[in-house]
């Protein structure tokens, strides 16, 4: 008797109705969609995007080169070398990240002693050459420049939780 | 002047060819425009209901987004794959697509706009929308691919296996009826919504629309294309224009198969109100085109629905509902059909 209730009921199709008049609900709901260039998620104060190298305000880099990013890197993105300058200090020649490489942990920026190296809340970057993953220390200190500013607040909204 | 314009007129008319080509084109061109513009349908319809916007880039709304597609598909590269044949590679998507095109030859748009008045229209309809299968079966032997052979071996058991069922409800259109002529099938419907022949023969109206749905490789039916176990399935050595031709063929196959349910089931050009005390004496109760027009849109959006909805069907759950559940329902409905004939209680021809 179940089995025959179950074969009309199968028959007369009531699951697919179910299903049918579900997407229709949906059909009516307004859409969750963000439209991206116009419209943007707003992004954590931790988030991880492009690379940054800081500056003090005086104008001196921070970066020390004691290489504990280069050692912490679990994807081996970061190249350094570094040599004593006319003034003393260590400091760095070569301060390589290989964004092909890199995949974005932030162990980088937390091994950090003197917060030089951070990662941005930029996630809008393209190479147009194969060469252009490779960000040289110019590059990195430029970004720094450009955002500092924001990535000084980020540091202030979050060094409660640090 | 128009003297002028009535004397070309009067000879274009004595000019059969010249006539019957313009005819064509007057119903081949507003096909082909609502063929892009199903496609923008379908992404606009199955994005609102996973509550996405759809395409909205190109031109205002995304309305130019077929366009946009096809002129991309036609400046994209024709890849000939190595060892396959060649001529049946390029001849299988005009296969495909000539007869989703030739079908509308019969299809009767109201009492008198029809290319074609003929007696067996309806039998010409079921002979050419099983032609179509051919294309794909050719193009995955072409093609010298194991996926677009594992497709198109799929394609046809499918099809054969469907094809029955839909012959059948078609049979107990037919009974009801008593014309193969599709302007009479539509005549014979007369006197409202409740005279159509959805309600005397229901099952055989839902199973019409699946074996539609089989017939046209559309989802949940879609196994010949499959992407996720197959690729693309016949098509997958396919692209460019020869691609494009396959897209078209797919989409003009579903509106013809929304027409034709239009046709024999929901009353063709027949006003629903007919018959309805104050509404059926205003403009809404006029025949007309566009009831035909616009339950040929109702069916097509049903397709995209049924995409939105289901996933899709193993391969023997295919065929062990369409041997074991759709023929058997079919095969009894048609005998109860007769038996309304005879019992009078749905009049056969009016």
């Amino acid at each position: 008797m179940q089995r025959i209730m179950e074969y009309l009921r199968s028959l007369l199709l009531l699951e697919l109705l179910k299903g049918l008049s579900l997407t229709m609900r949906h059909m009516f709901r307004p859409n969750i969609t963000i439209i991206y260039p116009e419209e943007k998620t707003p992004k954590s104060v931790r988030f991880r995007g492009l690379h940054a190298l800081r500056r003090y305000p005086n104008g001196e880099e921070r970066c020390i080169a004691c290489k504990l990013c280069e050692a912490v890197c679990p994807a081996l993105a970061i190249t350094i070398e570094s040599t004593q300058r006319d003034d003393g200090s260590r400091r760095t020649t070569r301060y390589d990240i290989d964004l092909f490489k890199c995949i974005f942990c932030g162990f980088c920026e937390e091994s950090c002693p003197v917060d030089s190296i951070v990662e941005t809340g930029c996630l809008e970057y393209h190479f147009e050459n194969r060469e252009e993953s490779i960000m040289t220390k110019e590059k990195l200190l430029a970004i720094g420049d450009r955002f500092e500013s924001e990535i000084a607040e980020n540091r202030k909204k979050d060094a409660a939780y640090r | 002047m128009l003297d002028m314009v009535n004397s070309v007129y009067t000879w274009i008319q004595s000019q059969y060819l010249i006539w019957t080509l313009i005819k064509i084109l007057v119903i081949t061109i507003p096909l082909i425009t609502a063929v892009a513009f199903y496609t923008y349908f379908e992404r606009k319809v199955i994005g609102a209901m996973q509550i996405r916007v759809g395409p909205n880039r190109v031109g205002p709304l995304g309305l130019i987004q077929p366009f946009a597609d096809v002129f991309k598909l036609l400046l994209k590269e024709i890849i000939l794959p190595a060892n396959s044949n060649r001529f049946l590679f390029l001849v299988a998507p005009i296969i495909s697509l000539a007869p989703a095109f030739a079908a509308w030859a019969v299809v009767p748009f109201n009492d008198f706009l029809v290319l074609a008045d003929v007696d067996a229209g309806l039998l010409y309809v079921l002979a050419l929308t099983s032609l179509g299968v051919y294309g794909i079966i050719i193009a995955g032997w072409a093609s010298n691919s194991k996926y677009a052979f594992l497709g198109a071996m799929r394609a046809a058991a499918q099809t054969v296996s469907y094809e029955i069922a839909m012959g059948f409800a078609l049979v107990g259109v037919l009974i009801l009826a008593g014309t193969m002529n599709l302007r009479e099938i539509v005549l014979a419907q007369q006197g409202g919504i409740f005279d159509w022949y959805w309600l005397p023969l229901a099952p055989l109206f839902v199973i019409y629309m699946i074996s539609g749905l089989a017939e046209t490789n559309r989802a949940p039916f879609d196994v010949a294309e499959g992407e996720s176990e197959i690729v693309a399935g016949f098509h997958v050595e396919y692209s460019g224009s020869a691609f494009a031709v396959f897209f078209l063929a797919e989409y003009a196959n579903m509106i013809l198969i929304s027409g034709l349910t239009a046709i024999l089931f929901a009353g063709g050009w027949l006003s629903p109100f007919e018959g309805v005390p104050v509404l059926g004496e205003t403009l809404l109760g006029e025949h007309s085109i566009i009831w035909f027009l616009a339950k040929t849109v109702v069916f097509m959006f049903m397709f995209l629905w049924y995409r939105a909805t289901f996933p899709r069907y193993r391969y023997d759950q295919i065929m062990r509902l369409g041997w074991k559940v759709l023929i058997p329902i079919t095969l009894v409905w048609v005998m109860l059909a007769a038996l309304m004939v005879v019992l009078g209680i749905v009049v056969k021809g009016s």
